[in-house]
C-alpha cells in the first residue's frame, strides 16, 4: 500500500455514490474513500484486523470510483496492493480457505473447468443442498449458464477480405468454457472486417482472477505465459473480448514492473478491448438490418477499468434497425466482478436483484455485455426473480448476426444442435 | 463507567446491532468530513434508519448529557461534522428514502441523507429538478444541505437551500420529533433551522419545493487572458440588468488543475473563464445571450464557445464543478476557502490575493461564484515541506481578513463549522455573538447538539458561567430571557 498513493485521495467523497457497497450499506468503511482510510491506518502502523480485513474483502473492484475520483486515486492499484497484504497477514476461515482454494485451481484452467460441466450442470438441482453447506457453492450452482455445445477453434481464420490486420485472440477460461459462441462470433466478425485471426491453441488463463484477488505471483506466471504464447503468434494486437482479462492484460507491465526484462516484452503486447480495435479500424464489412431492442450493459471491467463506454455503443448503434437502450445506474456493478458472486454470495445478489430490476425496466428484447462474468450474473437475477431466461449475447455476437444476416430471433439463446460446432467459424 | 459508556450500552438496547460502531478502527473511518485538517475520532457511530431511531438516541445523549453531531455524507468543507471523542456520531447515509413526489404541488418530501442529486433524478422525467446545485451535488446530503444553507452555482438567480425548503422534522436537543413549517405562523423557525450547522438539532425529513426546468438552457464559455477581463465582464452583464443562471469564474491555475483531471479542453492560454448560464423562456434567453455574448466581446474575451448539446455543456461544467477535488493533482494539499465580497470589490481583493501569493510565497487558485461575488481560492501547500502548512493556513486567514476588510463575509456557503470559529469575532462584536447564543439556547439550552463549532468561545448557556461579562445588553433591555 504506497503511502504516497493513499496521500491522492482528498477525501471529498465524489466516489461514495458510485460504490456498491456504500449504496448498499452506506457506512464509511466500505467506501472507496473508507477503505483508503482504512489503507492509511494499516500503513501507520494499525495491524490488519479481521474487521479491516472484511472491508477490503467487501470491495468488489469494480472501478466506478477510479471514474468518479477528480483527484485521480489511483484505487485501482491501492486495492491490488492491499489485496496481497490481506492474502499475506489475515487468517482466513477454515470454509473461506477451502472456497478459494477450489475456485484458484479450477477457474484459471480451462481443461478442469470442462471435467466440471457436467458436474455444475447437475448442481443447479442441487443448489438448495449446496447453499445449505456452503453459501459459495450455492451461489456457484446458481450462476452456472446450461451448458454450451464445444466450439473447436482453429488456429488461424483467415481474413475474408483484403487482411487490414493480424491480430491474436485471448480465448480465456470462462468465455471458452461457457460461451464458446461468443469467441466464435469475435473470430468471425474479426475475419469479416478483414483480420488474420490467430488462436494460440496453449493459451492458458491471463491472471486477472489472480490478480484481482490478492495472488501476485500466481498472476505474474499466468502473465508471462500469456505473453509468450502472443508473442510465438506474431501478431500487430491481442484482441480481448473478455472486460476483466483485457483490463489486467492491460496492467502487464505495472505486474511485471520487478522484471525489466519481462516488463519490456509485456509493453511490446499491443492488448485492445474487441470494441476498441473494431472501433479504430473502423468498419468495412456491410451490416445487415437487425430489428432488436438491445439494453446494453456496461461492464466494470470495461467501462471503468479500461474506460470503453462509447465504442461499444458506437457498434451496436452501427447497426441498422437495432434499438439501443440505456440501463439506469450504468455505472453501478452488478455484483459479480469476477469472483466476488462466489466469495460474497449475498452482497452480490443484492446487487445482482437491482441491476435485473433495472435492466428489465429497459423492456429490451436483448441484454449485451462484453463479460461472461456480467451476463451469468444478471441472467442467475432474472431467474431469481421469476422471469425465466434472459437473452444475452456479447458485442460480437450482435454484430456477427448483424454482418452474416442472421435471425435476431435467435440471438441470445443458447445453442442446441450439434451442427453449430461445424459450422463455428 | 463514563456517560459515553453507560450510554453505548443504552444505544446498544435501542439500536440494530450493524447501526452501532465501536470498533476503533471503524470509528476512525468517521474522524473527518471533507476538511481533513480537523481530525477527532468518535467516541461511537450510529446509523440510524428513521427518525424515530434518531430521537432515540439523541434522547438517550440528552438523558446522558453527552454531545452529538450529526453527518450526512460527510463533504463538508468547514469541520462542520467533525465528530466529538467524548460524543455520539449520527450518520443519516442509511435515510436515504425519496417519500413521496408531489408533481401537481411541486413538492417532494425526502429523508436527509438523499443526495441532492438524487431529488433532481428522481423528478426529471416530470420536467422538474431541485435547484441549488452545490458541486458536490452528485454526493452531498440533502440533511446537510439544510444545514449548512448550501448554494451553488445556480444560486445566483434561484437563492440558496433557504429558498427551496418548505417543511423539516427536526429531532430537537432533547429528543423530540417536531416539524417546522413555512406555512408555521410566528417567527420564521424554519429559517433559524436552516443553516443553523447542526446547532440547533438534526434534520430527519425535508420537505423541498421542486422547481419547473426551463423551457431553455443556453451555456457560454468565455476565455479571457486575465482575471481583470473576465471580472469586468461580470460587472457589465449584471449592469446590464441580466440575471444568469449562473456565471462563474475560473483563473489559469484552477483552469490547469481542472484539465489534468477531467480534460475539460478550456481554450488554451486562458488566463481566466467565464461560465454563464442563461435559462428561462426560449425568446428570452437567446436575447439576454446575445447581449453577453457581446458584453464578453467588449471586455476583452479572446475566445467564444457555445454548448450546442446537453453533453456539451455538461462537458463545460464538468470543468468547474471537479474544480475543487481536481487541485488534488496539481498540489499535495490544499485548503478550500469560501468568502464572499460585493461583487465591485471583486478587482480589489484578487490584487490583494495576488500580494499575499508573492508575499507569502504560496500558490492560490481562484474558482468562484463571479455574479454574487462568492470567491473559492483554493490554497496550495506541500504539507512535506515544514512551515509551508502553516504559511498556507496563514494566507488562508488573511484572505478572509480582506473580504471582511471589503465589506464581505467569511462564509458564502460553506459555513463557519469548526474551521472559521476563529474568525466570527473578526466579523461580529462580544455582542453580536451572544445574541446569536441566545438563540442557540432556546433550542439547545445544554449545548450538547454540535457542540464546538460556530461560535469561537463559549457563552450563555451556563456551559462556561464564569466567562460572562455582566448582562447581555439584550436582557438588560428586557428583549431576551437567559436560561
Amino acid at each position: 500500500m504506497d503511502p504516497e498513493l493513499i496521500k491522492d485521495c482528498v477525501h471529498c467523497g465524489f466516489c461514495l455514490t458510485t460504490c456498491p457497497t456504500y449504496v448498499l450499506w452506506g457506512e464509511e468503511m466500505d467506501s472507496p474513500r473508507g477503505r483508503i482510510h482504512l489503507m492509511g491506518q494499516h500503513v501507520g502502523g494499525t495491524p490488519m484486523t479481521g474487521e479491516m480485513a472484511g472491508h477490503f474483502d467487501a470491495c468488489l473492484g469494480c472501478m466506478a470510483c477510479v471514474t468518479a475520483c477528480p483527484s485521480g486515486v489511483r484505487y485501482d492499484r491501492l486495492i491490488e496492493e492491499t489485496r496481497a497484504v490481506v492474502e499475506r497477514e489475515h487468517e482466513r476461515t477454515p470454509d473461506e480457505r477451502a472456497v478459494r482454494a477450489m475456485v484458484f485451481a479450477l477457474f484459471p484452467y480451462r481443461r478442469r473447468l470442462r471435467a466440471m460441466r457436467l458436474p455444475m450442470a447437475m448442481s443447479k438441482r442441487l443448489q438448495p443442498f449446496l447453499e445449505r453447506v456452503n453459501p459459495s457453492l450455492g451461489a456457484m450452482a446458481e450462476l452456472a449458464p446450461p451448458a454450451a455445445r464445444p466450439v473447436r477453434l482453429p488456429p488461424l481464420v483467415r481474413a475474408r477480405r483484403r487482411a487490414r490486420a493480424r491480430v491474436g485472440l485471448l480465448t480465456g477460461c470462462v468465455q471458452g468454457e461457457f460461451f464458446p459462441q461468443v469467441n466464435a462470433a469475435t473470430a468471425r466478425v474479426l475475419a469479416l472486417e478483414g483480420c488474420d485471426v490467430v488462436i494460440p491453441p496453449r493459451q492458458g488463463c491471463c491472471g486477472a482472477l489472480s490478480v484481482h484477488s490478492g495472488r501476485p505471483e500466481e498472476a505474474r506466471r499466468f502473465a508471462r505465459r500469456t505473453i509468450a504464447a502472443f508473442e510465438r503468434a506474431g501478431v500487430d494486437a491481442v484482441v480481448v473480448n473478455a472486460a476483466g482479462c483485457g483490463s489486467s492484460m492491460k496492467e502487464y507491465a505495472d505486474l511485471l514492473a520487478a522484471d525489466p526484462a519481462w516488463r519490456e516484452r509485456a509493453e511490446r503486447l499491443r492488448t485492445l478491448d474487441l470494441a476498441e480495435f473494431l472501433v479504430r479500424l473502423g468498419p468495412v464489412a456491410e451490416r445487415h438490418p437487425l430489428p432488436v431492442s438491445v439494453a446494453y450493459h456496461d461492464a466494470c471491467h470495461l467501462a471503468h477499468a479500461q474506460g470503453i463506454r462509447a465504442e461499444p455503443r458506437e457498434l451496436l448503434r452501427g447497426v441498422p434497425g437495432l434499438e439501443l437502450r440505456e440501463i439506469a445506474e450504468s455505472a453501478i456493478c452488478c455484483g459479480s466482478a469476477g469472483t466476488y458472486n462466489l466469495f460474497r454470495p449475498e452482497p452480490a445478489r443484492e446487487l445482482g436483484d437491482r441491476k435485473a430490476e433495472r435492466v428489465l425496466a429497459t423492456g429490451a428484447d436483448l441484454l449485451v455485455s462484453a463479460n461472461p462474468g456480467c451476463t451469468m450474473q444478471i441472467a442467475a437475477a432474472v431467474r431469481r426473480a421469476g422471469k425465466g431466461e434472459i437473452r444475452v449475447a456479447h458485442t460480437a455476437e450482435v454484430l456477427d448476426a448483424s454482418l452474416r444476416g442472421l435471425d435476431p430471433g435467435a440471438l441470445g439463446r443458447a445453442p442446441r444442435t450439434g451442427r453449430a460446432k461445424a459450422r463455428a467459424v | 463507567m463514563s456517560a459515553l459508556e453507560s450510554l453505548t450500552a443504552r444505544l446498544r438496547d435501542a439500536l440494530p446491532p450493524d447501526a452501532l460502531i465501536t470498533d476503533p478502527v471503524r470509528l476512525r473511518t468517521y474522524e473527518c468530513d471533507g476538511l481533513t485538517v480537523h481530525r477527532a475520532t468518535p467516541g461511537v457511530v450510529v446509523l440510524p434508519d428513521s427518525a424515530e431511531q434518531v430521537a432515540a438516541v439523541v434522547g438517550l445523549c440528552a438523558e446522558h448529557g453527552v454531545p452529538f453531531v450529526a453527518r450526512g455524507s460527510g463533504t463538508g468543507l468547514s469541520g462542520g461534522a467533525l465528530p466529538r471523542t467524548d460524543g455520539v456520531l449520527i450518520v443519516t447515509s442509511r435515510m436515504r428514502r425519496i417519500l413521496e413526489v408531489d408533481v401537481p404541488g411541486r413538492r417532494a418530501v425526502v429523508e436527509p441523507g438523499v443526495t441532492n442529486l438524487a431529488i433532481t433524478e428522481a423528478v426529471r422525467d416530470q420536467g422538474l429538478y431541485y435547484a441549488p446545485d452545490p458541486s458536490s451535488q452528485q454526493i452531498c446530503s440533502i440533511g446537510g444541505n439544510v444545514a449548512e444553507n448550501s448554494g451553488g452555482a445556480h444560486c445566483l438567480k434561484y437563492g440558496f437551500t433557504v429558498n427551496h425548503v418548505l417543511a423539516v422534522e427536526i429531532v430537537t436537543p432533547d429528543g423530540e420529533i417536531v416539524e417546522l413549517s413555512e406555512q408555521d405562523a410566528g417567527y420564521d423557525l424554519l429559517g433559524a433551522f436552516i443553516g443553523s450547522e447542526g446547532t440547533l438539532g438534526i434534520a430527519t425529513k425535508i420537505t423541498v419545493r421542486l422547481s419547473r426546468a426551463p423551457e431553455a438552457v443556453t451555456t457560454l464559455l468565455a476565455a479571457f487572458t486575465g482575471i481583470e477581463a473576465g471580472g469586468r465582464a461580470v460587472s457589465a452583464v449584471i449592469a446590464a440588468g441580466v440575471v444568469p443562471a449562473a456565471i462563474e469564474m475560473m483563473d489559469a491555475l484552477a483552469i490547469e488543475a481542472a484539465e489534468a483531471a477531467v480534460r475539460c479542453e478550456y481554450p488554451e492560454g486562458a488566463g481566466a473563464v467565464l461560465v454563464v448560464e442563461l435559462d428561462g423562456p426560449k425568446a428570452a434567453v437567446d436575447r439576454e445571450f446575445a447581449e453577453v455574448e457581446r458584453l464578453c466581446r467588449e471586455s476583452g474575451a479572446f475566445e467564444i464557445r457555445i454548448a450546442a448539446s446537453a453533453e456539451e455543456r455538461a462537458a463545460i461544467w464538468k470543468g468547474r464543478k471537479s474544480a475543487f477535488a481536481a487541485v488534488g493533482r496539481i498540489s499535495p494539499a490544499y485548503i478550500v476557502q469560501d468568502g464572499v465580497v460585493p461583487r465591485t470589490a471583486l478587482p480589489g481583493v484578487l490584487a490583494g490575493i495576488d500580494r499575499l501569493q508573492e508575499e507569502y510565497g504560496i500558490r492560490v487558485a481562484n474558482v468562484f461564484h463571479a455574479g454574487d461575488g462568492n470567491l473559492h481560492p483554493l490554497v496550495l501547500f506541500d504539507d512535506a515541506v515544514p512551515g509551508e502548512e502553516e504559511r498556507a493556513e496563514a494566507v488562508s486567514g488573511l484572505i478572509l481578513d480582506l473580504c471582511i476588510e471589503h465589506g464581505g463575509s467569511i462564509t458564502g456557503e460553506h459555513g463557519v463549522g469548526v474551521d472559521k470559529s476563529r474568525y466570527m469575532p473578526r466579523m461580529f462584536s462580544a455582542d453580536d455573538l451572544d445574541a446569536m447564543q441566545l438563540v442557540r439556547c432556546a433550542f439547545d439550552p445544554r449545548g450538547l447538539s454540535n457542540p464546538g463549532k460556530v461560535f469561537p468561545t463559549p457563552r450563555l448557556c451556563g456551559e462556561v458561567p464564569g466567562v460572562r461579562r455582566g448582562v447581555h445588553p439584550l436582557v438588560e433591555a428586557g428583549l431576551a430571557e437567559q436560561f
